[in-house]
């Protein structure tokens, strides 16, 4: 157990050395560099660019200029953004945690929608029941993020004037609720977002979650517990689903990077301060390092969450536990 | 120049569609495969409607000009004509720019779809080769090659595109197809991977390089034809999902250069009038919906009808 | 005679398939005394294993037993009971002992909380009492440090200790009748021979009945004392195991006895019975066997053969039983003439 929980860290420092020095090349092929395209004004003379240039270390041989980076990474330096005028940290601290609380939710949710819904397909399978949600997750599974966002705040925000437009919470009145009234407002404003995501990510859950069982129904040992004279109720919570649970746990690892990527869309739709809005505003003003130290931050996040999934594997299928 | 290039598209997939109709032409040890393979789709009736669904998109898309009631950027009437709801005349109804939407999906088809399927046959291209040679190659380069896979797999593929769309400042058309295959062929490498390793233990693939066939003769006759339908299987699902990313990024205003229309870049333009004026918005976006879904329909019917465990009457 | 302690009459499972409908067992009839081991033998895909599950109900659809099927068990039609009713003989009154012991424990729980869980159902015991009898079950199958075993996984046995798990789940309630399914196919000899001793001292031990379905003849010929042969989803002959061996009367069952190593042990090579089990959707027509048979004539094909009695316990489901100058005229069968190479 312990040797599995290095090497599976060790693995995930190397993703996040790779995605480093990824992100690091395209900065360095990109076309131009922060001082030529973000602050693109015709009275700026090459040479005072030349001087910035110099500041910021760009003259240095391409190798220096790595380990460099590197090494501001390594110590939580992501540069100065220039388009927020303070540094990438700061900017990153303030959103991640955001970011973080509409992943969670949306996580925790999609997932026991989806797991629930897998279940009950599979036990009717075939059933109209089954065809009909099979077709909805379908459905919800072929759809883009950002045009479900769109189509939810449509509907919901502006047509029903159900929830929120946007943000996180309600900047005027907010300061005036007591402590229920700031949870309450808080959660109306993650509702939509969160709901986004789940629905998405539950839709590819329940299908994952459907056919695990359906292969885990085929196999002997199900057939043994009925012959134990076990309930079908029992067959099916206790035998089949212990077991159709452990591809679902390998799917938690995969839907982290999915969850961001969407998160990266609902974010921008429904104004939510976090990484992907941040991302997306940084693309807009051509902000290099803050572009870079989303992407950074985003492979750290996926890397801690597979390594997660794979621990969590280990320690639920006894087959992997003593190795 | 743009329809010479998607008659290629349309070329090719009927090059596809050929190769999958007619066994023979694959050279595959167990040709009748192919046969059981249509046969189970054409049971699946619901894969039968995804089918036809696609194939008319695509004849639809391959016609766009002459079957579009207007050109994709004419301003029709910037005063009287912006921001009509629909009507008769122009059942999506008109953007801002009084530009007909129906006129504006219809050519957002042919190039969300070209961009997809282009894209999804450099993926493949590359994933097959670089599976091969690491499967064949064995040993520390294999692990190298295998343990870079894992790495590129971990970030999601939309922020990489992100980073270097945005760092790249937007790019062309053809660049954005590069970009989305050269960004798409990690699974498929994989996949191609484990069936070299599968197929070379294989006692005919052993007696065969034991009478001294080369690797590439071997990958070509031996393993290519076994890894198709895994590989097929992906690239079908892999469709569906590169046209949610191409509109994705357009969506962001990185993908497919304005002022032509892809889907994405349509329901760019409706997003930001999207509490009055929602038709430019929806209806680009249930165009995607439809085309992803009989794209996941066939992928899924495909496997099953694939899928060796799957042996009738049992 | 005394009342069989189950007695199944006109039993017939069918799979209704895309492929069209697969008869896999087609009119089997058969008792089992108390305290009796009979063994089922025949290719795989001859309905052996079908009709193990037909009697606990364990078939899954498309699979059904067709209406007018009997199967009496203690004096009740099992398939006459509700779910609840059915779910109480198994594994109680009668219990399963499937082939594969890899894969039909279950990997994610110990084998003490799985042979247990039976305890737990059938007698609503605690769980500490129900480890308390899974240890007492591990010690009578012979598995050493039983307590200690009692919380390992099955990945951790070897096959040999995981079949013996497989056996202790099937006797926590002394069941009257034991269903063992290919109980030693997957093991090497040497525990094969172990399991079989095992089984047959619990027998007497216990005193339960076994139907003991085994693709190999000399699992038969070590353990039952009854044998029924099954050919294409029928019975093809029924006989006490000494008269079955000395004296077989189906084509099949001859052709069964020379295919094992033991008596062709003189000969050069082993016979094979040429072709294969035909396809469940499509019997042929008159006898099943005709295909493959070195004594087929015309009749076979026109007239599908009853069980034939030859003796007090002996049936067979051939002409020959009623012809039986025929056997001088053996010939190549069907199959062979016909080049077939599958």
């Amino acid at each position: 157990m312990v040797g599995l929980v290095l090497r599976r860290v060790g693995q995930a420092a190397l993703i996040v050395f790779l995605v480093t020095t990824l992100t690091f090349v395209l900065l360095r092929v990109a076309p131009g560099d922060p001082f030529t395209a973000t602050v693109e004004h015709p009275l700026i003379a090459e040479e005072t660019r030349e001087q910035w240039r110099a500041a910021a270390g760009l003259d240095r041989p391409i190798a220096e200029q790595y380990i460099r980076y590197l090494a501001n990474v390594a110590r939580g330096d992501f540069g100065p953004s220039f388009s927020k005028g303070r540094p990438v940290s700061e900017e990153l601290a303030s959103a991640v945690p955001n970011t973080l609380l509409l992943m969670l939710a949306a996580l925790v949710a999609s997932f026991v929608l989806g797991v629930a819904l897998g279940v009950f397909q599979a036990v009717r399978r075939g059933s109209i029941a089954d065809r009909a949600i099979g077709g909805v997750a379908l459905f919800f599974y072929s759809m883009p993020d950002f045009w479900l966002a769109l189509m939810v705040l449509l509907l919901f925000a502006y047509r029903l004037g159900l929830f929120p437009v946007g943000g996180m919470l309600n900047p005027w009145s907010y300061e005036y609720y007591d402590i229920w009234g700031r949870i309450a407002n808080r959660l109306h404003h993650l509702a939509l977002p969160a709901g986004t995501l789940t629905l998405l990510s539950a839709a590819a859950i329940a299908r994952y979650q459907r056919s695990a069982v359906l292969d885990v129904a085929r196999q002997d040992y199900v057939r043994t517990a009925r012959a134990k004279g076990v309930s079908e109720r029992r067959v099916v919570t206790r035998h089949i689903l212990r077991n159709a649970l452990l591809p679902v746990i390998t799917l938690l690892g995969l839907a982290f990077p999915a969850l961001l990527g969407g998160a990266v869309f609902v974010e921008k739709v429904f104004a939510w301060p976090g990484m992907g809005r941040l991302a997306v505003e940084a693309i807009g003003t051509r902000d290099y390092h803050l572009v870079t130290a989303t992407v950074i931050i985003a492979g750290v996040m996926v890397s801690i969450g597979s390594l997660l999934a794979d621990l969590l594997y280990a320690a639920v299928d006894p087959r992997l536990r003593e190795t | 120049m743009l329809v010479a290039a998607w008659l290629a598209v349309v070329g090719v997939f009927a090059g596809v569609c050929t190769l999958l109709a007619r066994p023979g032409l694959i050279p595959s040890p167990n040709a009748s495969p192919w046969r059981t393979i249509l046969d189970r789709i054409t049971r699946d009736r619901l894969a039968l409607v995804g089918l036809a669904f696609l194939v008319t998109l695509y004849f639809a898309a391959a016609i766009a000009p002459w079957i579009a009631p207007y050109e994709y950027r004419v301003q029709l009437d910037i005063v009287e004509l912006k921001h009509q709801a629909p009507t008769l005349a122009h059942p999506f109804g008109t953007d801002q720019y009084s530009r007909d939407v129906l006129s504006r999906v219809l050519h957002g088809a042919r190039v969300s779809l070209s961009v997809a399927l282009l894209s999804v046959l450099l993926a493949i291209s590359i994933g097959t080769a670089y599976g091969g040679i690491a499967g064949f190659a064995g040993g520390r380069l294999d692990g190298i090659m295998m343990r870079l896979i894992d790495a590129l797999l971990a970030l999601p593929r939309i922020l990489i595109l992100i980073a270097v769309l945005a760092l790249w400042g937007g790019v062309s058309l053809p660049a954005l197809v590069i970009l989305l295959g050269l960004t798409g062929w990690f699974g498929v490498s994989r996949l191609v991977r484990a069936q070299v390793l599968a197929t070379r233990g294989q006692d005919f693939v052993v007696a065969a390089r034991a009478l001294g066939a080369s690797p590439l003769r071997l990958f070509l006759r031996h393993v290519l034809p076994q890894a198709m339908s895994p590989v097929i299987v992906a690239a079908t699902l892999g469709v569906g999902n590169v046209i949610m990313l191409e509109a994705g990024l357009s969506y962001l205003g990185i993908g497919v250069p304005q002022p032509r229309p892809s889907w994405g870049n349509i329901i760019q333009d409706g997003a930001e009038y999207i509490s009055t004026q929602w038709w430019v918005t929806l209806f680009p976006g249930l165009a995607i919906v439809l085309t992803v879904m009989a794209f996941n329909v066939v992928g899924d019917a495909l496997r099953d009808a694939m899928d060796p465990r799957q042996v009738d009457g049992r | 005679m005394t009342e069989p302690l189950l007695s199944i009459r006109d039993l017939r499972t069918w799979f209704h398939t895309d492929a069209g409908l697969a008869r896999a067992v087609d009119g089997v009839s058969f008792d089992v005394g108390a305290r009796e081991t009979v063994g089922v033998v025949g290719e795989s895909g001859c309905g052996k294993s079908v009709t193990a599950l037909s009697i606990l109900r364990l078939i899954q659809p498309p699979g059904r037993i067709e209406q007018g099927s009997r199967i009496l068990f203690e004096e009740r039609d099992l398939l006459a009971l509700d779910e609840r009713a059915i779910r109480r003989i198994r594994g109680n009154r009668i219990a399963m002992v499937f082939q594969e012991p890899m894969t039909a424990l279950n990997p994610v729980f110990t084998v003490g909380d799985q042979i247990g869980e039976v305890a737990r159902v059938h007698a609503r015991m605690s769980r500490r009492e129900s480890r308390q009898r899974a240890i007492e079950m591990l010690n009578l199958v012979g598995i050493p440090a039983p307590a200690q075993r009692a919380d390992e996984y099955p990945h951790q046995l070897s096959g040999g200790m995981r079949q013996r798990v497989v056996i202790a789940m099937a006797l926590v309630m002394s069941p009257a009748l034991v269903i063992a399914d290919e109980p030693t196919t997957a093991l090497d000899v040497t525990i094969q021979a172990q399991i079989l001793e095992l089984l047959g001292g619990l027998q007497e031990r216990l005193g339960t009945s076994i139907l003991l379905i085994t693709h190999d003849l000399g699992v038969v010929a070590e353990a039952a004392s009854r044998v029924l042969v099954m050919y294409a989803g029928q019975i093809a002959e029924e006989a006490p195991v000494r008269e079955l061996f000395a004296n077989p009367r189906h084509p099949y069952t001859e052709g069964l006895l020379h295919a094992m190593p033991r008596l062709a042990q003189a000969r050069d090579r082993l016979a094979v019975i040429p072709g294969t089990v035909p396809a469940p959707t499509d019997w042929p027509s008159g006898c099943r066997f005709r295909d493959r048979c070195p004594y087929a004539w015309e009749r076979c094909e026109r007239e599908q053969p009853p069980l034939y009695r030859i003796g007090a316990a002996h049936t067979s489901r051939c002409h020959l039983a009623d012809e039986p100058e025929r056997r001088a005229h053996k010939h190549p069968p069907l199959v062979v003439q016909q080049g077939a190479d599958a």
